[in-house]
């Protein structure tokens, strides 16, 4: 019986190798992008959660950069003071009032101050008059983002349209080693490619450079000539954001480099997109073992019930 | 029932309900006292699990639909919502999602069970049948619900599947307008999909009162295949079976925990989680994972033939897929139940596991080259398994020998023996 078994899942196994050869060779025609470095995150893991630290920083540097052309429209500002969240407090620093509670991200002091002096204002209304109205925001108000509306976005930005970040961790694959990859993958075209002005080529982002190739590296027929490699990436609207020192961390001992900045922004994109995660891996611990200590004592019921029968 | 009832009313409240609604008495002959055979092995106990997924998916369903909003709009928003702001929408909503995949793990395991211990035939077809209404139900409703949080898959996935309906001829295009409630996947679709996913999953639950109710008239099939001949068969549901299928679903709840806390996201399509946008089209269009078998099968027709486009000869083979299911316990002749007692079938069976499976990682495959070939190839021995090798094979296999009885099989293991010089006799 066992071998007969044996047989068969070797001749399945057997049937599936050719297959795993050709998808390898279907894969290589056309072009792509760069294979994505590998980095390791604080929020990975069984029992990993997010830097706090990281994710001020991020946010520092999502506030002071990123947001002049994307917003993050599943954030409120009170998110920043929850739990899990870059800002929140178990108790009041010192200095503050008894009767104030803290660990509320609406009485959270730097929240507070956050949303009231952040870059943009909040489009409220309409008053009295049947006017709309622009004011400080509130701890309870969606963060607000550079453009009205989407169409305002397309005319600013030559008809491209900057996506919403809130989710952009989730909305990619591999979205943490992608962000940070193509935040620090900008790179000179390659000589042998035309890129439009107000188009910018990228190692990481997901294009087809084979249709940017020059004529010149092209024979009559408009093919690629053997000699000439298809860079990798692609080109798109995004102009660099990221240089050195363009944001002033407060820490000392944090490098001011597009590394750096690009590894806080994406720690601070992470939590935007799943801000519930280090509560959702606790509990999660305490279901499993739950779990398995209910399995285990089944299973010794099971044994001791059918024991009887055999 | 298919055995005599043997509930005594204990009190007299008991007693009295008894006179006029039995329904102690029901759950206690279904539940309890259900004559059981001993032999019953883990693939069994998935019957047991399939219930709780049922009812974890109904639980969770009615509560993230108080938090929903069916509209292009705010579908998006509004799942988002519940999943920061709603207290525990961060849990209910992945089990929900990652529910629907452990639904049809489960599923794919309890029908490849039915298949290979031959649980479809007499008098067990009615059984079985019931079952592929489920399943096609369990699709529908799958279908719809990945629609509801409105992401760019949900639309192109939609977009995709519900065109297909286009393919039929003279009715394709009323009918597609009529799913669509227009001329595209829009809100009037959002809106029906909603509609349509909060009701079929109770439509499921009746016809599962009915798969639960047939299989208490015929009895549970077993691994041997055997008919209960004696009481020395069976062992009363309650505790051997609660026990063990309680074990079973505790296990299965861990591998379920395991998915939800620690990889939410695993199972599901990242193109989800940008707002569906009906001008930018997904480079990939893939449907959920448990559909990819079908879906090639659906990719796989790729020539006209005769009257038959094409796009309609796919749409009839991936349909044909699951509605020859209702016609299996028709096509296979043997008379020997389980496939443990045919060896040959056994191969076949094993070949069709792995065909399905290859199937299913071909659907997510692109629709060119070689995958079309191989998907074809696929899809021909899909088909040829029901059409061709088990209604030859039942004809001309020798069965190896079979044991007595249930108890039979249960006590006396044949000696290693004399089973090889069995297997040289019947030609493996």
């Amino acid at each position: 019986m066992m071998k007969l078994h044996k047989k068969l899942f070797l001749l399945a196994l057997l049937a599936l190798l050719p297959v795993g050869i050709m998808g390898n060779a279907a894969m290589a025609a056309g072009g792509k992008a760069k294979k994505l470095p590998h980095n390791h995150w604080h929020f990975k893991g069984l029992l990993g959660t997010y830097d706090k630290e990281a994710v001020q920083r991020g946010f520092q540097v999502y506030s002071e950069v990123c947001s002049n052309c994307h917003g993050v429209e599943q954030l409120s500002f009170r998110n920043l003071g929850q739990v899990g969240g870059p800002f929140y407090l178990d108790e009041c620093p010192a200095g503050f009032p008894e009767s104030l509670d803290c660990s509320n991200p609406n009485e959270n002091p730097y929240v507070k101050q956050i949303a009231a002096e952040y870059k943009f204002q909040v489009t409220d209304g309409p008053d009295e008059a049947g006017d709309m109205f622009e004011r400080p925001a509130l701890t309870s108000d969606r963060i607000p983002g550079p453009y009205a509306n989407d169409n305002q976005a397309r005319s600013i930005n030559n008809g491209a349209l900057p996506p919403d970040l809130s989710l952009i961790i989730s909305a990619r694959h591999h979205g943490p080693d992608y962000v940070k990859s193509l935040l620090t993958g900008y790179k000179e075209a390659p000589e042998t490619v035309n890129v439009a002005p107000g188009q910018y080529y990228n190692e990481y982002y997901p294009g087809d450079m084979s249709l940017l190739i020059k004529d010149e590296y092209r024979d009559e027929e408009g093919h690629i000539l053997k000699t000439v490699d298809v860079p990798y990436g692609g080109v798109f609207a995004m102009v660099p954001p990221l240089f050195d020192g363009v944001v002033d961390y407060a820490d000392e001992e944090i490098p001011e480099t597009v590394d750096q900045y690009a590894a806080d922004v994406v720690e601070f994109l992470a939590w935007a997109a799943d801000p519930k995660l280090q509560q959702r891996k606790k509990l999660g611990m305490m279901s499993i073992i739950y779990l398995l200590i209910l399995s285990g004592l089944l299973y010794l019921s099971y044994r001791e019930i059918w024991s009887k029968e055999h | 029932m298919s055995h005599e009832s043997t509930y005594k009313p204990g009190t007299a409240i008991e007693r009295w309900l008894d006179k006029r609604l039995p329904i102690v008495r029901l759950g206690y002959d279904s539940f309890i006292d259900f004559p059981t055979p001993k032999n019953l092995n883990y693939w069994w106990t998935f019957g047991g699990i399939l219930t709780v997924c049922l009812v974890i998916q109904i639980l969770t369903g009615v509560i993230i639909a108080m938090h929903y909003t069916p509209h292009v709009d705010l579908a998006f928003d509004s799942v988002q919502h519940f999943k920061r702001d709603v207290n525990f929408g961060w849990l209910i909503q992945p089990i929900h999602a990652n529910g629907a995949s452990m639904f049809f793990v489960a599923v794919y395991i309890h029908m490849f069970r039915g298949l290979y211990y031959g649980s479809y035939k007499a008098p067990r077809e009615i059984l079985w049948i019931l079952g592929v209404v489920i399943f096609l139900l369990m699709m529908a409703t799958a279908f719809m619900g990945y629609v509801l949080p409105w992401g760019q898959m949900s639309l192109w996935g939609a977009t995709v599947i519900t065109s297909l309906f286009g393919a039929i001829p003279y009715a394709g295009d009323s009918i597609k307008t009529l799913l669509w409630g227009g001329f595209a996947v829009d809100n009037p679709t959002l809106n029906r999909f909603f509609s349509l996913h909060y009701l079929l999953p109770f439509a499921i639950a009746g016809v599962v009162v009915m798969h639960i109710w047939a299989l208490h008239v015929s009895g549970n099939n077993n691994p041997t295949g055997l008919d209960v001949k004696s009481k020395k068969d069976t062992v009363p549901f309650h505790p051997y079976y609660t026990v063990k299928d309680g074990f079973a679903m505790a296990v299965f709840l861990t591998m379920f925990a395991i998915f939800v806390f620690y990889m939410p996201d695993s199972l599901g399509h990242p193109d989800n989680y940008i707002k569906a946008n009906p001008v930018v089209t997904p480079a990939h269009i893939v449907p959920e994972w448990y559909f990819l078998p079908f879906y090639a099968m659906l990719r796989a027709i790729t020539f006209d033939l005769p009257f038959i486009p094409a796009r309609l000869g796919g749409v009839i083979v991936m349909f044909s897929s699951i509605l020859i299911l209702f016609i299996l316990p028709w096509l296979d002749t043997s008379k020997v139940r389980s496939m443990r007692y045919r060896p040959i079938a056994q191969l076949w069976f094993v070949i069709f596991v792995f065909n399905s499976l290859f199937l299913g990682w071909l659907g997510g495959q692109p629709a060119e080259g070689v995958y079309v070939k191989l998907s074809q190839f696929a899809t021909a021995y899909y088909f040829a398994f029901f059409l061709l090798i088990l209604p030859i094979l039942g004809l001309i296999e020798k069965p190896r020998p079979m044991p007595k009885s249930i108890a039979d099989s249960v006590l006396k293991k044949p000696k290693p023996d004399t089973q090889k010089s069995e297997l040289a006799a019947s030609g493996t």
